[in-house]
């Protein structure tokens, strides 16, 4: 056990989900892409972060998930500073402790849809650790339920319509009731009617798995579903993004 | 780790067509590799299996290749003759059980004569245990009995009763046909895909009774053996002796006698240095049963045909009988085959009359060493197959990345680290060349299973269902190996494509 992951299971229950602070990332140096100074985000809510395309969301969230490493500052997920875990100690730290939503095509094609919800628990023993000796497939099953996406479980990814992968998709974000799910516009691809209901079982789901959701759109319109909003360009300071903006 | 694996099947299943190209690429040249493997062992086998049951070859004092080649498989010339009496000097040492005498010199339309006993198809065996088997007729007894080859009888249209003439000299169109000793087939022989089935089978009364008979004929000095090159034109006549009016010769007969023998040995070519072919290299010594010069006294033998003449030869010929005074060679079962070495040396080493004692096995394993090379060319277009297969393998696996960031990416997403997606590809990579090398090896039995028949009764090689070698293994091992490295191509380039797409591919 590292330093920091031991302090990290001392300060754990306490933390908030995510805390940046005095961040730094640049793609090419000199040009910032993500320059936040201080952004925290406490446990259970659903925090809708919102901001136009090119603002830096992407980047953003890559650092949350641990797969882009910050030049500066630290990036506490649930009281760890990932930037002080090695690679491979950030992608174990990700596979237990996150769910992350795409904005769209989020399953794999040669998996059925109770393999994909199952991915997450089949490839992490720690992950799989956090569903307390409960069946997997049972698990997957019962978030098939919640998500209305039962009928489908034996079905091939390919034969689903959108609104259906992207429920499949919470479903594998959600198995094993990690702390932080991140979604990235994943509603961008469902109509307007579709888009509410999907919501609502998201927050239904992210409840009932005791979940903090971090939701970034750039579509304001869903802004008071939400328990908590932020605008990235009033956090995110850094030059490079007005430019990249265009 | 099973995660991973299983992972690795269903995306290779999800892409089953190209998938399926490239096991089967990788397949057949498996197939390759392996059935040349079990073609090797079985050419060798068949080799090794043309003379058994045999302990000693033995003749005038020369190589013992020459001796094995010139016995066993009809190919050149021996090195010099034997006399009646070392040969039955020999035949009557204790630790002698039986001897086959052993005389050449003679041929009909390029099919060697060898005058013999009935030892021979008593005692000769070849493969494992088998025996020579008349098709139709049976063993020459009387001086002017025939008994032909498969080959020979199929390729000349030959039955029993038919008449024939022998030439003397081994080269096909000899001048000195033995008109006036003409034999009667009397048997035909089951084929034996040994040099057996393209030699002519008389008594040694019947060599020697047309030898008295050439000697009685006006002609000019006979064809030496090793002196007439190769490729001579047929002589007039040769073709188309009188005694078989209308005949005329099936395409591709051969003239020569070594022209025939290679097809018992695929891929033989005798090695550099070997007098294989007459020919090719005139043998030091005088060669092959000559007539005596003291048969000249025989010059009323014109008819052979009744046996009170030969009486008459013999009472001329004391204590001769018509048995020729020289053997080309002979072959010796021992009573005891542990006796068979210390009889070789004995016979190596004895002064009276200088001699070469053969152990065929061991000559035949020295042979084969000799013209085994031609193996490695096999084996090297074979590996060429293999690397083939594997460079299709590699191209099917690299092309699909791109279309695969996607897959990446959510992997990454959900916690694989870039060693998770390198495994991916890796086993990926390996689980096409398993299925490869179980589908080639697999793909190997089914032939040998349907074909293994066909083969035999083509070409007289046994192809052995047999389990798969130390060789088979060390190949397949190989494959797989060169395989799974392989897949560590298209995994670095997953692994670079995932450090840069993180969680947003561009695709």
């Amino acid at each position: 056990m590292t330093l920091a992951s031991a302090a990290a299971a001392s300060s754990a229950a306490s933390a908030p989900a995510v805390e940046l602070s005095d961040v730094r990332f640049a793609y090419r140096a000199g040009t910032d892409v993500v320059a936040i100074d201080s952004l925290v985000i406490p446990r259970g809510e659903t925090v809708f972060l919102h901001g136009p395309s090119g603002s830096g969301k992407t980047t953003l969230l890559g650092l949350l998930a641990g797969v882009l490493q910050a030049d500066r500052g630290a990036v506490r997920i649930l009281g760890t500073d990932i930037t002080r875990l090695s690679s491979g100690e950030r992608d174990a730290f990700r596979a237990q402790h996150l769910g992350y939503v795409f904005q769209q095509f989020n399953l794999i094609p040669y998996l059925s849809v109770r393999e994909n919800i199952l991915l997450p628990v089949r490839l992490d023993a720690a992950r799989r650790a956090r569903l307390g000796g409960a069946d997997p497939v049972q698990a997957a099953d019962a978030l098939a339920r919640d998500l209305d996406i039962d009928g489908a479980l034996q079905s091939k990814v390919t034969e689903l319509s959108v609104g259906q992968q992207q429920r499949v998709a919470v479903a594998r974000a959600l198995i094993a009731s990690p702390e932080v799910v991140i979604c990235d516009e994943p509603t961008s691809a469902l109509d307007s009617d579709r888009r509410e209901r999907f919501l609502q079982l998201l927050f239904k789901s992210c409840t009932k798995a005791g979940a903090t959701l971090v939701f970034v759109s750039h579509d304001l319109s869903l802004q008071p579903l939400f328990s908590r909003a932020v605008s990235l360009p009033t956090v995110n300071h850094a030059s490079a993004v007005a430019a990249v903006e265009n | 780790m099973g995660t991973i694996l299983r992972l690795a099947f269903q995306s290779l299943r999800s892409r089953f067509f190209t998938s399926f190209l490239t096991v089967a690429s990788i397949a057949l040249s498996v197939t390759l590799l392996v059935g040349i493997e079990h073609v090797r062992a079985g050419v060798r086998e068949s080799f090794a299996g043309t003379i058994r049951g045999v302990d000693l070859i033995v003749g005038a004092r020369g190589g013992t290749l020459q001796i094995l080649l010139s016995t066993v498989f009809g190919i050149g010339a021996p090195a010099g003759a034997v006399t009646m009496e070392t040969y039955e000097r020999w035949a009557s040492h204790p630790a002698v059980s039986w001897t086959i005498p052993y005389a050449l010199g003679d041929s009909h339309r390029g099919y060697r004569v060898v005058g013999t006993t009935n030892e021979f198809y008593e005692r000769y065996r070849y493969r494992q245990d088998g025996r020579v088997t008349f098709a139709s007729g049976g063993p020459a007894s009387a001086e002017t009995d025939v008994v032909i080859g498969a080959d020979v009888a199929e390729r000349l249209r030959y039955a029993v009763g038919d008449p024939i003439v022998v030439t003397h000299g081994l080269q096909g169109g000899g001048i000195s046909d033995h008109d006036a000793h003409p034999f009667t087939i009397v048997g035909v022989l089951d084929r034996t895909f040994t040099p057996i089935d393209r030699a002519i089978y008389v008594t040694l009364e019947g060599i020697e009774a047309m030898h008295e008979d050439f000697e009685a004929m006006p002609v000019s000095a006979p064809p030496a053996i090793g002196t007439v090159p190769e490729g001579t034109p047929n002589m007039p006549g040769a073709e188309a002796p009188p005694a078989m009016p209308g005949y005329t010769p099936p395409p591709g007969t051969p003239t020569m006698p070594g022209a025939d023998a290679p097809p018992t040995m695929p891929g033989y070519t005798p090695p550099p240095g070997t007098p294989s072919m007459p020919g090719a290299e005139p043998p030091p010594v005088a060669v092959a049963p000559q007539p005596e010069p003291e048969h000249d006294d025989h010059d009323d033998h014109d008819d052979h045909d009744d046996d009170e003449d030969h009486d008459d030869a013999a009472g001329d010929h004391a204590g001769h009988d018509h048995k020729p005074e020289q053997l080309t060679a002979f072959f010796v079962g021992t009573k005891n085959r542990f006796e068979a070495l210390q009889l070789q040396r004995e016979m190596n080493t004895d002064l009276s009359e200088p001699l070469t004692a053969v152990i065929p096995g061991v000559s035949l394993g020295e042979l084969w060493q000799n013209i085994s090379s031609a193996e490695v060319g096999l084996r090297i277009v074979a590996f060429f197959a293999v690397a083939i297969g594997l460079t299709g393998m590699l191209v099917a696996l690299y092309s699909s990345l791109d279309a695969r960031r996607r897959e990446m990416a959510i992997l990454r997403a959900v916690g694989a680290g870039p060693r998770t997606i390198v495994s991916l590809l890796v086993f990926e990579s390996a689980l096409l060349a398993v299925l490869g090398c179980v589908l080639g090896v697999a793909f190997v039995y089914l032939i040998l299973s349907l074909g293994q028949g066909a083969i035999e009764a083509r070409s007289g090689i046994h192809l052995a269902v047999r389990a798969l070698g130390a060789t088979e293994w060390k190949y397949l091992g190989l494959v797989l190996g060169a395989g799974t490295l392989i897949g560590f191509v298209p995994a670095v380039k997953a692994y670079r494509n995932s450090l840069t797409d993180g969680l947003s591919p561009r695709s």
